[in-house]
């Protein structure tokens, strides 16, 4: 057993230690982008299903998914927001699963079915989850909303079948779509705009709908 | 039109359209991923060649030589653009910071060179392939060592005085004294700042990503030395701004000098670890508060200073502007100094000044309260005035901030708040409730418009305005359609194109009341074309309504008027001193409940409540969104968002959005937002005020008083971390 003030000093030491960790990181990694080695283009051929559509590309090696829908096949709904991992604003369903496509290379995904938000629906006739956003103003500049809306119908995928998130108490209980499940398993979705509250009643009210 | 008198009655005072809770009109484009953004701009037939920002790797110094030839041999690169190759650049009027040219480097991260390819990853690989030899300098990073060399800033009001401060906090019952710090903050909009520029001829074409169309036009022709007529800016969509595309940026500039380089049309977007340290971020503050009190409450002293840096040429952040309004006392002053620093430009952030002063002021409310024993509501309410406390003659145009303080208590129960603080316990869970008022001032700014009303019946608006996510698209639609008596789906709306009439912008929450008033202005004018079209009497009390025009017994269907060719009017709202002669702002107040861990010092979110105060509101649903948007970026600034200074390097470390932690889904709860049922004729014809800011101003300290109601730990150096209450949290049990 640590007494009280052992704890508290482990505690302030831990913070101190990584907030350290954080900054020597960044810096090494700053002036190392400067001085990268040449890379001379290759390219691969690769093919893959977009929204249903059979698609061939022939792509240099370091294209991300996100850069050959956005600029190769002109599929612009997917969003840039960071090309780092740290938004969600690329979010594409890969075979239904949840990626960001700024994550991962086109020329890993030889024969896979990609989904964007053009795939979802269109205006007029609007995926349940696209009519919901719209319903309950789940979104203001509307850059984060495709990937929002794609991670959103994969998220309610994930919990039918039983996925657990770090909010799920029980884990052998039948996975259940409350406010807390919802916020904890979009929060890597990023809405500047702040539009959390009226993203988790739409959300929300599609689960029940389709409940 | 000139609006120099109250209004009076008018077609908006129907309310059939305007008021009501009509969805984003732009909502279906969005979320199918239709809204096409700066960088999304695609014609078949271009071949487009991407542009990859090189940025200084030093804070302060000279570019001493750049060796450029083995990122020109990488494959498919077009062309190198470098700022010490191309020289001095003019600066544009709105710029601090020089976006590029030359050899000086005044910031980190500042642009130094453009290197253009074929593709972006080519563009990329040989954009680090660029040498460079820095003569580094040595620069001033830190605003607290700085804060002894701050000066009076030439410009704006930087001293404000009224009675004798020092004789009445001398002989004050109660006195009070304390420093706040807030820390730099980064806009961090989810859309990155991107361009495309073209070339035809002398003519240049740049889509990109702006709040303000007409700045960004002059300052890009400044900068590139050319005609401003030569200028074509589109901007339809944006991706969030909150200030950060204000002015003209590196982008746009890149892009125009990359596409005259390479001969083709250009792609440049900033890459997202730019965003901190090329552009422009809420700059750092120290703040000292004294307030005298009377027992009974009152106040009779308060002074605020503020200490901020920027680089030279550049402003202070004006954190002490509120406090010359909001609360009576007889005896005031305010101070604003402002000592230069090296890093990169300090500029607007939503609530300029506003939020980071209410930061600190409505702690120190708080504090005064406790100190009096008063309830922090009740200490707000006894100190209101409605007159300009610096000059009595002045009164407000309208404010209600009791009713919107008396209105939140009661919705969120604040009398079941424990007065004692660290007394509520719930499990792990220290629980408290905090409050602060909410106040900025508004602004009132020209804007035009021109409407168009063809033979189908449909109305056009063209506009420069930009909507970054505050709803201008479907306000602006509203507007029409009340004024023309057609429904909103009969109104088209075009929007951030430098070729429509010259509108407010987006910015200072001006953009929504200033920029309807104008679009109201036109309207008037093709009723009037209208009217004379049908053979109305000018004298004829004339009524616009489903889709008709009307007089007596005569009625016609408004398309008639364009019946053999379209109507076009052009018209601007212009304000006269009504924003002078009266003080118009807008009021609200928070109410947060906080859970701190008592382990772990963790904050959490529980319950949110702002009421608002803020003139007509010209839709609830759009408005809403900005008070909620406005209530998480508050979040952010109590408990996460610090740009962390490297002092000895000089710039901020944390340039990304792992490391600059904004709030995210798990940080939000469920968000109420009331509206006070108000109009404010003196503001212009909507009778509406700014919104978007009022919303975040007072947040963050509603959120620290609920974390001392909480824990009884007053943190007055934001934001409000774990690491500051752990060791002073109760031994864990
Ligand atoms: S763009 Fe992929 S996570 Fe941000
Ligand atoms: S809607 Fe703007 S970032 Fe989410």
């Amino acid at each position: 057993m640590q007494s009280p003030g052992a704890l508290e000093i482990s505690r302030r030491d831990l913070l101190v230690a990584s907030a350290a960790t954080v900054t020597v990181a960044s810096t090494a990694s700053l002036s190392h982008s400067q001085t990268n080695a040449p890379a001379a283009s290759q390219s691969t051929k690769v093919s893959f299903t977009v929204n249903g559509e059979r698609r061939e590309l022939q792509l240099d090696n370091r294209t991300t998914l996100l850069d050959a829908l956005r600029e190769h096949l002109h599929l612009t709904g997917t969003k840039k927001g960071c090309d780092h991992g740290q938004c969600g604003a690329c979010t594409v369903l890969i075979d239904g699963r949840r990626v960001n496509a700024c994550l991962t290379l086109a020329a890993m995904h030889e024969g896979e079915g990609i989904t964007t938000i053009e795939g979802l629906g269109q205006p007029g006739s609007l995926h349940p989850m696209q009519a919901a956003f719209v319903e309950h103003d789940g979104f203001q500049c509307g850059y984060c909303t495709p990937g929002q809306i794609c991670s959103s119908v994969a998220m309610l995928e994930e919990m039918k079948v039983n996925i657990p998130s770090h909010a799920t108490g029980d884990l052998l209980a039948p996975a259940e779509v409350t406010p807390a499940e919802i916020r904890e398993r979009m929060s890597g979705n990023i809405c500047r705009c702040g539009a959390y509250s009226n993203i988790v009643q739409a959300i929300t009210e599609v689960a029940g709908r389709k409940a | 039109m000139r609006f120099d008198t109250p209004a009076t009655t008018n077609p908006i005072d129907q309310g059939k359209v305007v008021g009501q809770r009509i969805h984003r009109i732009d909502g279906p484009l969005k979320t199918t991923g239709r809204a096409v953004y700066a960088y999304e701009w695609h014609d078949p037939n271009t071949r487009y060649a991407y542009g990859y920002v090189v940025g200084s790797a030093i804070a302060k110094g000279r570019i001493g030589s750049m060796d450029v030839s083995a990122a020109k041999q990488a494959p498919g690169v077009i062309a190198v653009v470098t700022s010490d190759g191309i020289g001095e650049l003019k600066k544009g009027k709105y710029n601090t910071a020089k976006l590029f040219g030359g050899t000086e480097i005044q910031h980190y991260h500042q642009a130094i060179a453009v290197v253009v390819a074929e593709t972006f990853e080519e563009a990329r690989a040989a954009a680090a392939l660029v040498k460079v030899d820095y003569a580094e300098q040595k620069g001033v990073f830190d605003l607290a060592a700085a804060k002894d060399t701050a000066v009076t800033p030439k410009e704006g009001e930087p001293d404000s005085a009224a009675g004798d401060f020092d004789a009445a906090f001398e002989t004050a019952a109660v006195k009070f004294d304390q420093s706040y710090t807030t820390p730099d903050q980064s806009h961090a909009m989810m859309e990155p700042h991107a361009s495309i520029a073209a070339w035809n001829g002398d003519d240049l074409t740049v889509w990109t990503s702006s709040q303000m169309i007409d700045w960004w036009r002059t300052d890009l022709a400044t900068t590139l030395g050319i005609d401003k007529e030569k200028v074509h800016i589109m901007s339809p969509f944006i991706g969030g701004g909150f200030g950060c595309k204000l002015f003209l940026r590196a982008d746009a500039v890149l892009a125009a000098l990359a596409a005259r380089e390479a001969k083709r049309p250009v792609k440049v977007a900033l890459p997202r670890p730019f965003l901190m340290n090329n552009t422009t971020h809420r700059p750092a503050t120290i703040q000292r508060i004294r307030i005298g009190a009377e027992r009974n409450g009152r106040i009779t002293a308060i002074a605020h200073e503020s200490w901020s840096g920027d680089l030279p040429g550049g402003g202070p952040e004006v954190a002490v502007q509120q406090t010359r309004l909001l609360y009576a006392g007889a005896n005031r002053m305010t101070a604003t100094r402002l000592a230069t620093l090296d890093l990169p430009e300090g500029n607007a952030m939503r609530a300029p000044g506003e939020a980071p002063g209410m930061m600190a002021l409505e702690i120190a409310i708080d504090e005064v309260a406790e100190r009096l024993g008063l309830d922090p509501v009740e200490f707000r309410i006894v100190n209101d005035t409605q007159v300009d406390p610096e000059n009595r003659e002045r009164p407000f145009s309208h404010r209600n901030l009791v009713g919107c303080l008396r209105t939140g208590a009661e919705r969120f129960g604040w009398q079941d708040r424990n007065k004692q603080p660290g007394t509520r316990r719930e499990g792990n869970w220290l629980v408290g409730m905090g409050v602060a008022s909410a106040f900025r001032n508004n602004l009132v700014l020209p804007s035009g418009a021109r409407v168009r009303l063809d033979r189908e019946g449909i109305v056009t608006v063209e506009t420069d305005m930009t909507d970054i996510g505050t709803g201008s698209y479907t306000i602006i639609a509203q507007t029409a359609a009340e004024m023309l008596g057609v429904p909103v789906d009969k109104v088209a709306v075009s929007l951030g194109d430098s070729r429509f009439p010259v509108s407010s912008g987006s910015g200072g929450q001006f953009g929504g009341n200033c920029s309807t008033a104008g679009v109201y202005a036109a309207c008037v004018k093709l009723r009037e074309a209208v009217a004379q079209k049908l053979g109305f009497n000018s004298s004829d009390e004339l009524t616009f309504a489903e889709g008709e025009v009307g007089a007596g017994d005569r009625r016609v269907p408004l398309a008639q008027a364009a019946s053999d060719e379209s109507l076009v009017v052009e018209d601007r709202i212009e304000f006269g001193d009504l924003d002078k002669t009266h003080q118009q702002s807008t009021f609200g107040a928070h109410f947060v409940e906080v859970g701190v861990d008592v382990a772990t010092g963790e904050t959490r979110i529980r319950r949110m409540l702002a009421v608002c105060g803020a003139g007509r509101i010209l839709n609830p649903i759009t408005a809403r969104s900005q008070v909620i948007g406005a209530m998480t970026m508050g979040v952010g600034g109590a408990l996460s968002e610090e740009l962390v200074v490297d002092k000895e390097r000089g710039f901020f470390v944390n340039h990304d959005l792992a490391a600059y932690e904004v709030p995210v889904h798990a940080d939000i709860p469920h968000q109420e937002v009331i509206f006070l049922d108000e109009t404010d004729p003196m503001s212009s014809p909507m009778k509406a005020k700014g919104i978007a800011e009022l919303g975040l101003c007072g947040v963050a300290a509603a959120v620290a008083n609920g974390i001392y109601n909480a824990t009884g730990i007053r943190v007055r150096e934001y934001p409000i971390t774990l690491d500051k209450l752990i060791n002073e949290l109760p031994e864990v049990s």
